[in-house]
């Protein structure tokens, strides 16, 4: 069950064994961003598609990120607390932002895949 | 879009650095280079940091009447500023806000260097053509000339391999030194806090000057990101940020600035825009002013950010804020209503709803490492 799935907001998604889906920002997103600082994680809660649910810092500018869809959050990764800087090197493992249990499992398949994805970053920077 | 804006002489080996570029001041600028701010910044306190300025603006004033001229429009010591020496000053309105910053330099035989902001530089000749352009010869020399900075404690041995003259210069100083053949103005001096030089060099020399620090394996470039960071650490104001036609000096907390001798019991008291307002307020005191502010959790606190008290009543405004990379931590500076402005006074951001408890600071929150001899 690792096939993952992203936003065009650039955050990916994956499907757990235990059904609940892992949250986190692209690496085209992180390297946008840049040295990222802090992270403020969601609390443990419902929020419905689009919510504000977490904010991440850069050096630069404050950043949202967004519910992919509506569901409630089971978990967070609060080595982000202490240790922002994952979020660099590692955006698609050890930089995870949270878990949580879609409202509706099925809506997950309909986000962008890993093709349709690299297609939007081609777009962007044709643009 | 980026037809539109200017070019600095080094635009083209900020693009080979692999610089990103943003629009600052009407300028395409580098933000940042593949080492990306935090490093930058760290590094530049640890080594030494090349910056690109070459957007602010360079203005000559000449004339035997220029320094007494140029009195009438800053609330600064010029007559007696000695040759080879700089000093920071700003221009006031009638009001006595802060028009723009500006550093003062001597260059001898009645020449004065003016180093003023990018984005100031237009209404700033126009404001000395206007005001003092029939008692001295205003000469603007923003094409000609481009700004390059270099910052760190490695600086000073950096740039003796060039001109070993430099090593002995104190902090604002401004020699004029022979750099690669060429005549330029070099200051020591700066906007990171740390010991370095500024090198006025004539643009068509700029980016052969700049290659040759950067091969020296101390130097690397350094993006505006940093230089943010850097002066923020510092205590430093942003024009446009941290003062503004409505600040006043005193209210900026910049009354160090104003010289002994202008002020209003001073040899030469007033006679500069605005003195009565500042005098009024130097007497009675001001309703806010600018402070230091450190965030006591990890979240930064931005521009624009609103100050409460304990009881969520508003008490000011962020005017400058992000991370500090040498600090490991958020630093800020607001306007704060004077009662509650005293040192480690405990106050609150509002940052996306939720208050962030903040304490009145010192600044500067790095130590200045300035040379002074």
């Amino acid at each position: 069950m690792s096939e993952l799935r992203f936003t065009e907001d650039h955050e990916w998604l994956r499907v757990e064994a235990d059904g609940t889906v892992t949250v986190g920002i692209t690496a085209y997103a992180q390297n946008a961003l840049g040295d990222v600082v802090y992270v403020q994680l969601p609390e443990l809660q419902h929020y419905e598609k689009g919510a504000e649910a977490s904010t991440v810092e850069s050096v630069k500018a404050a950043s949202g990120v967004y519910m992919p869809l509506a569901g409630e959050v089971v978990a967070v990764n609060d080595a982000l607390n202490d240790s922002p800087e994952r979020v660099n090197e590692a955006p698609m493992g050890d930089g995870w932002f949270f878990r949580f249990k879609p409202a509706d499992m099925s809506e997950v398949t309909a986000l962008l895949d890993q093709q349709a994805y690299d297609r939007l970053l081609n777009a962007n920077d044709d643009a | 879009m980026s037809q539109a804006l200017l070019k600095t002489p080094l635009h083209a080996l900020h693009l080979e650095l692999g610089a990103r570029m943003v629009p600052f001041a009407g300028y395409d600028m580098p933000v940042q280079y593949p080492l990306g701010v935090l490093k930058e910044h760290l590094h530049t306190r640890e080594q030494a940091g090349l910056f690109d300025v070459s957007h602010m603006g360079q203005i000559l004033l000449q004339g035997s009447d220029a320094a007494r001229g140029l009195e009438t429009l800053v609330p600064v010591d010029i007559l007696d500023l000695p040759v080879g020496l700089q000093r920071y000053a700003m221009f006031t309105n009638e009001q006595g806000g802060i028009l723009d910053d500006l550093m003062v330099a001597n260059l001898g035989n009645d020449t004065l260097l003016l180093v003023v902001n990018a984005a100031c530089k237009d209404q700033d000749l126009a404001h000395l053509q206007a005001h003092i352009g029939a008692r001295c010869s205003v000469q603007p020399l923003f094409e000609q000339r481009a700004l390059l900075a270099l910052q760190g404690p490695a600086a000073a041995q950096v740039l003796q391999r060039l001109a070993p003259e430099v090593a002995g210069m104190t902090f604002m100083q401004l020699h004029a030194v022979r750099l690669l053949g060429e005549d330029c103005w070099v200051s020591r001096s700066g906007y990171t806090g740390e010991d370095g030089y500024e090198i006025s060099v004539p643009a068509s020399a700029a980016e052969a000057l700049a290659r040759r620090l950067l091969a020296e394996p101390e130097v690397q470039p350094i993006g505006l990101g940093a230089r943010d960071s850097l002066r923020l650490e510092a205590g430093l104001c942003l024009y446009g940020h941290d003062m503004n036609p409505e600040t006043t000096p005193v209210e900026a907390s910049l009354l160090w600035a104003v010289s002994k001798p202008r002020r209003a019991d001073g040899a030469r008291a007033g006679g500069f825009p605005g003195a009565e307002a500042l005098f009024r307020q130097q007497r009675e005191g001001v309703a806010r002013k600018r402070v230091g502010l450190l965030p006591q959790e990890r979240t930064p606190v931005r521009e624009g950010a609103d100050i409460v008290d304990a009881h969520d009543n508003p008490v000011g405004k962020v005017c400058s804020g992000g991370f500090g990379p040498t600090l490991g931590a958020p630093v800020a500076m607001g306007y704060i209503d004077s009662e509650h402005a005293a040192v480690d006074t405990s106050l609150f951001a509002v940052v996306r709803g939720k208050k962030v408890a903040l304490k009145v600071s010192k600044m500067p929150f790095v130590t200045p490492r300035y040379y002074r001899g």
